[in-house]
């Protein structure tokens, strides 16, 4: 019994979901209403509880409990903090939007719940077992959420691609881990670690590329990202929102545990599939991104792009590169939400617009709206002063000090070409002749979009908590 | 206060400045006038303490002075200002500028006035923080940073292809700049420091070394801007508003030769040394190729970007000369650069105000109508050509010098540039202020304004202030220069005897 009250203490920002997500679906069930109504806020009220949970717990309790497959330290909660950041924010921002397009309906606060509860899990699985189990909810949340605007064409057919994708890929998961299982005998992450030691054999290999392809798949780093683009313009806006900001902390946590953890014997060899991926999305993210005149696009060009600076640090296989991936992600997130924030307060007569040409001459109509998306842009760009300098200089960073000059060369002057598209968003705001203006955005939006703009502006006026943050995160898992 | 110092006092003073404006409301004509004396005043202040600055200021010392230093990202990197007899002249000269770009934006700039008096008073921060910043990664921000407001000026109130010429300038500065970041970043990697003053007396691993100057060069070349990697200069001169052009010519210029002199020569002595022939032979070519470029140009702008980019090779070539002359040289160049182009760019400026045209056939025999202008505007076209007694002749001679000592044949092949720049100054002289006054459209033309006046007099008085008293600033910078050389010198004779040993 004692032991059960220990695990349910350590699990307890899961446990607080979990049993929540219960309740709303009965009061859901029940209520017989389809709209909203306050599951919304409820949502809220619980992430928000949750994340409490993490910001308050006794700094330094960590442990391994549920028969090793969960574990509670210091790079889960930073994580998990991210992850419902990410969450809450999102819900906050999409009540409007989905009053505005008739799909207020009151699964959305549920699914949402229900994805954050399990990436929660994701990031504290310390085994294939719990691993695939966080994943699939996850998963699976999303999947529907995709498709919520169901008589949309395109967010049914973002739907459906992002599901039978993602079964494909989970498939490829479920096949590594139990090439992994067989060749270790175990499914705890230390347990594989210790079981294949320095010498990985080539089952091992097999497992551990399978594994990581399905991950990839979450991360959506090419060349898993196929699906990436197709599913933000197609989903709704507040849905892409939600899937550029938690899922990816969740799938960036468990990829960095799973080879820090599982795979510290294997460093070369899971090191060239990450600098493979980690070049190629840049790449891509910035080459591919130039064309495109959907703003929801771009942003999935751009986050594969992000993703695949995340990656520099994962691979420079340090303490120093773990600590660059957190605070890149912090970093990311905060500026994706805020640039989901300026994408979702683009109406025009209480339409919803998505072309970048939308954008033209917003200096001359909405002033701060512009200058904060413009403080949003070059943050992305990662150009000092703004917090995305500092973002890129740590996974750089990470990745010079570990010797790979040719990824940090290739990965600066990606961020040079991608630069290119970011300030053209600028020029179109600034430079051009002024579009239809948009309407009043809610409080709610205006508010995050200041918020993240101010944030990644004056980030450099007092940085050190969340670097210490990080560094403290990254050390628990070494 | 608060425990900062002069400088961060120098370096901030123009945002809070920008922070007052942005509260301005700017929808009407007292807004706006609003706006743009809280600017003229802020850059006063601003000038006001770097004078202060200079009093204070103890010349011909190696030592960095005004020294301020705080944690800040907890490992690693930290707030770390401080001047030697090299960065401080810049930090004067900044200054010193701003004033005059606001006061020359004051009436041709009428639509976002706010957003931008803003960008210039930040981008004032940014070039201040530049030349003060002892810690590398503080440099970088600064020196990176400059392009937001720099981006902004030539995109918003450029001329008719600002949008290319924006983008061209913001995209090859970058690229540069991300290649030095790299090496930052080796650097750390190496030292667990990013201290600029420790990074000074570091001595790196020869071969690394070269690596390194790469990446740095890669910046600086750009910036600076050399042959070849020149070509954004002219369109980002052209298209920039005329403060704009001010600023660029005055002071973004000389950040690459600061870098050079800052990090390049003193951290990567053996570096610089084997690469001093490329420098030699790109900066004759500058000087050479890009005077006679000059000489064809129809567009005044372009014609004092080209000789700019002549100027800069003088520049680079007495930076890696490296002896006394030579070097003190380069410093007085930039800073003599930074005044008599900027005072051309104003130049330009007035008679483009007036007529809304840049090319040279438009214009011809305004002495007639402008004498006042016309001999104003020779000071400079002979400070540009570098005739004795005025600012422009010492800094082309010391190099000169300086450049004949460590190669005959370079400083041969620049002294041509000399002849090249009279040319071509005077060929633009000639077109634009003598001939007869024929042009209908220059009829109308009326003389110097009092506030084109006042902002151009104390250009003139510098220009030849300088060109008879140079020894303010040689002095200035002479202890630290002599320091530089002398660790160089100490530098290389390490690996020349590591070297023999082997042997």
């Amino acid at each position: 019994m004692e032991t059960l009250q220990l695990a349910l203490v350590h699990a307890l920002p899961e446990v607080i979901l979990a049993v929540g997500v219960i309740a709303m679906v009965l009061v859901g069930a029940f209520r017989g209403k389809s709209d909203d109504g306050p599951m919304s806020e409820i949502a809220v009220v619980l992430l928000g509880a949750a994340l409490v949970a993490i910001v308050l717990k006794t700094p330094g309790v960590s442990g391994v409990v549920f028969d090793n497959a969960f574990v509670d330290d210091r790079f889960g909660d930073f994580m998990k903090a991210l992850a419902l950041i990410g969450s809450i924010v999102t819900l906050l921002m999409a009540g409007d939007f989905f009053r505005g397009e008739g799909i207020n309906k009151f699964e959305f606060p549920i699914l949402v719940v229900l994805a954050t509860l399990g990436m929660l899990m994701l990031i504290s699985a310390n085994g294939l077992i719990s691993l695939y189990l966080g994943l699939e909810l996850m998963s699976l949340a999303l999947y529907v959420t995709a498709a919520l605007a169901r008589d949309d064409a395109r967010a049914s057919e973002a739907g459906l691609k992002y599901f039978v994708l993602g079964a494909l890929s989970s498939g490829m998961l479920l096949y590594g881990a139990s090439l992994l299982y067989g060749f270790s005998g175990t499914v705890s992450f230390t347990g594989i670690a210790a079981a294949i030691g320095d010498h990985p054999n080539v089952g091992v290999i097999f497992g551990l590329v399978f594994l990581f392809t399905g991950l990839a798949f979450k991360m959506s780093v090419v060349p898993f990202h196929m699906w990436t683009p197709d599913v933000y313009e197609g989903a709704p806006t507040p849905v892409t929102a939600f899937f550029a900001s938690a899922p990816k902390m969740a799938a960036v946590a468990i990829a960095t545990r799973v080879i820090y953890t599982a795979f510290p014997g294997a460093t070369h060899q899971w090191q060239q599939i990450v600098i493979f991926m980690s070049i190629a999305s840049m790449a891509l993210g910035a080459f591919a991104a130039i064309k495109q005149d959907n703003i929801k696009r771009l942003m999935a060009y751009s986050s594969i792009g992000h993703m695949g600076f995340a990656l520099v640090g994962l691979a420079a296989g340090t303490e120093e590169g773990v600590k660059g991936v957190l605070f890149y992600m912090a970093i990311y997130l905060v500026m994706t939400l805020g640039a989901f924030a300026a994408i979702l307060s683009m109406r025009v007569n209480g339409r919803p617009v998505e072309k970048i040409a939308d954008l033209s001459g917003l200096d001359n109509t909405n002033r701060p709206m512009a200058l904060f998306i413009a403080l949003l842009m070059v943050s992305l760009s990662g150009v000092p002063p703004l917090a995305g300098f500092f973002a890129k200089w740590y996974v750089f960073l990470a990745a010079v000090q570990a010797n790979l000059f040719a990824l940090a060369v290739i990965g600066v002057l990606c961020s040079a070409v991608a630069a290119f598209y970011y300030w053209r968003i600028i020029k179109v705001m600034y430079f051009d002749d002024a579009a239809p203006a948009f309407d009043k955005p809610s409080l709610t939006l205006r508010a995050v979009l200041a918020v993240s703009a101010v944030s990644m502006l004056l980030y450099w006026v007092y940085p050190a908590p969340l670097v210490q943050a990080a560094e403290s995160a990254a050390k628990s898992l070494f | 206060m608060f425990g900062f110092g002069i400088l961060s006092g120098l370096t901030f003073l123009p945002l809070v400045g920008a922070g007052l404006i942005a509260l301005v409301k700017e929808d009407n004509d007292g807004g706006k006038n609003t706006i743009r004396w809280i600017a003229l005043w802020t850059t006063l202040v601003t000038l006001a303490l770097s004078f202060y600055a200079w009093s204070q200021f103890v010349p011909g010392v190696a030592d960095f002075q005004f020294v301020e230093e705080k944690s800040w990202f907890g490992s690693g990197l930290s707030y770390k200002m401080g001047v030697d007899g090299i960065s401080f002249p810049f930090v004067v000269l900044t200054a010193f500028l701003m004033p005059f770009c606001i006061a020359a934006s004051w009436q041709s700039i009428d639509v976002r006035v706010k957003q931008y008096f803003i960008a210039f008073l930040v981008l004032e921060t940014l070039m201040i923080g530049v030349f003060c910043a002892l810690d590398l990664v503080l440099f970088y921000l600064f020196f990176e940073g400059g392009l937001i407001p720099m981006f902004i000026i030539i995109g918003v109130w450029g001329g008719k292809r600002r949008i290319y010429a924006s983008f061209k300038f913001f995209l090859y500065t970058l690229a540069g700049s991300l290649l030095m970041l790299v090496a930052i970043m080796a650097m750390y990697a190496q030292t667990h420091s990013t201290d600029i003053v420790g990074l000074l007396t570091t001595k790196f691993d020869p071969d690394l070394q070269k690596w390194l100057w790469l990446a740095f060069f890669a910046s600086f070349a750009v910036k600076m801007p050399m042959w070849p990697v020149h070509t954004w200069l002219p369109d980002a001169h052209v298209e920039a508003p005329t403060a704009g052009s001010v600023i660029l010519a005055g002071i973004l210029l000389k950040m690459g030769g600061y870098g050079f002199i800052r990090f390049s020569l003193p951290m990567f002595p053996d570096a610089s040394h084997y690469f001093a022939p490329l420098v030699f032979a790109l900066s004759v070519i500058a000087i050479v190729y890009t005077s006679l470029v000059a000489l064809v140009q129809e567009d005044i702008k372009k014609l004092i970007a080209y000789s700019s980019v002549a100027h800069m090779g003088f520049v680079t070539m007495g930076l890696f000369a490296m002896n006394q002359q030579a070097v003190e040289g380069a410093v007085f160049q930039m800073v003599s650069h930074g005044i008599v182009s900027g005072a051309l760019f104003l130049c330009v400026g007035v008679v483009y105000d007036r007529m809304h045209t840049r090319e040279i056939a438009a214009y011809g025999g305004i002495v007639a109508k402008m004498p006042v202008y016309a001999a104003i505007f020779m000071v400079f076209t002979m400070a540009n050509v570098g005739l004795p007694g005025t600012s422009g002749f010492v800094g082309e001679f010391l190099t000169l010098i300086g450049a004949f000592k460590a190669n005959t044949w370079v400083a041969l092949f620049a002294t041509t540039g000399v002849i090249l720049s009279a040319a071509y100054a005077l060929y633009l002289y000639w077109r634009v202020v003598f001939g007869k006054l024929e042009k209908p459209s220059l009829q109308g033309l009326a003389d110097l304004s009092a506030r084109e006046f006042a902002i151009l007099a104390p250009l003139v008085l510098l220009t030849i202030w300088y060109g008879v008293q140079p020894n303010q600033i040689l002095h200035a910078c002479s202890g630290a220069v002599a320091q530089l050389i002398k660790n160089y010198n100490a530098a290389l004779a390490v690996t020349r005897t590591a070297a023999l040993s082997l042997y």
